[in-house]
């Protein structure tokens, strides 16, 4: 049985952002410990301004099979998001940051990248209050020591 | 399958050790499943949450996931893992006599 999973969440789009959600809650409510890590653009997911604008990304996305130029139209990365936050509902997933703050409840660990938050010249007031701290490579590997980790 | 003892009677459980026969199950039985599973004391409100999830398995034919119990069983995600760390809707289900709920949220 796992006993600890550290989950790396490095992109920003919405189809980056909910599997390490899931997997992250999915640990906490198997009693699994679980730290999640926001890296990159992975910060928006836990940036007070961004958060609750997570979208799909429309274009590079095979997985969408729609042709590439009309995933770059003005409004349907947009549209699609919505369309997919529909569905997300119906199956009881919340919103990126509802689906946050209860991992948060869960006692799961949010950790900010510091080079990241450094790069995007951030501070801790930009980023939720659930992120208990921003931290190094060094301290995260600390973090995840003795448990497995996920990159996504 | 298998079987356990609870309060004096045989009851048939799974590999995990969740009843395969929720009407097997009785509320004398729950203090020995909890302790079991790592939680001494069944205080109110563990009986809270594992009467809720009783009810919700006997309205809806599953137990509640995590989110659904903090939304529902008017003990929220935060005391719900303070009361059962291990995993709220898998313990609360597995004192409660039901199958373990699936889902992945």
């Amino acid at each position: 049985m796992i006993e600890k999973v550290s989950i790396i969440i490095s992109k920003g789009s919405l189809e980056a952002v909910y599997p390490g959600l899931i997997m992250a809650n999915g640990a906490r409510a198997e009693g699994i410990e679980a730290n999640l890590f926001f890296t990159f653009f992975g910060l928006d997911a836990v940036h007070r301004k961004h958060h609750d604008h997570i979208r799909l990304a429309t274009v590079g996305n095979p997985g969408l099979h729609l042709p590439t130029l009309a995933g770059a139209l003005p409004g349907v990365s947009a549209a699609m998001t919505a369309y997919l936050a529909k569905k997300m509902a119906k199956l009881d997933i919340p919103p990126i940051p509802e689906f946050i703050e209860m991992i948060s409840d869960t006692g799961a660990g949010l950790y900010a990248c510091k080079a990241s938050v450094d790069l995007f010249e951030l501070a801790k007031d930009d980023l939720i209050e659930q992120v208990q701290d921003i931290i190094t490579v060094g301290e995260f590997y600390d973090k995840a020591d003795g448990g497995q980790i996920v990159f996504t | 399958m298998s079987t356990a003892t609870y309060a004096g009677t045989e009851v048939t459980v799974n590999e995990e050790g969740f009843f395969t026969d929720p009407a097997a199950w009785t509320e004398a039985m729950a203090p020995e499943i909890a302790d079991e599973a790592g939680i001494a004391e069944l205080t109110d409100q563990h009986w809270q949450v594992i009467r809720h999830v009783r009810h919700e398995y006997t309205e809806k034919g599953s137990g509640p996931t995590v989110r659904a119990l903090g939304k529902t069983s008017g003990v929220g995600v935060k005391q719900l893992y303070e009361l059962f760390p291990k995993g709220p809707a898998k313990l609360a289900a597995k004192i409660a006599g039901i199958p373990k709920p699936r889902g992945c949220i």
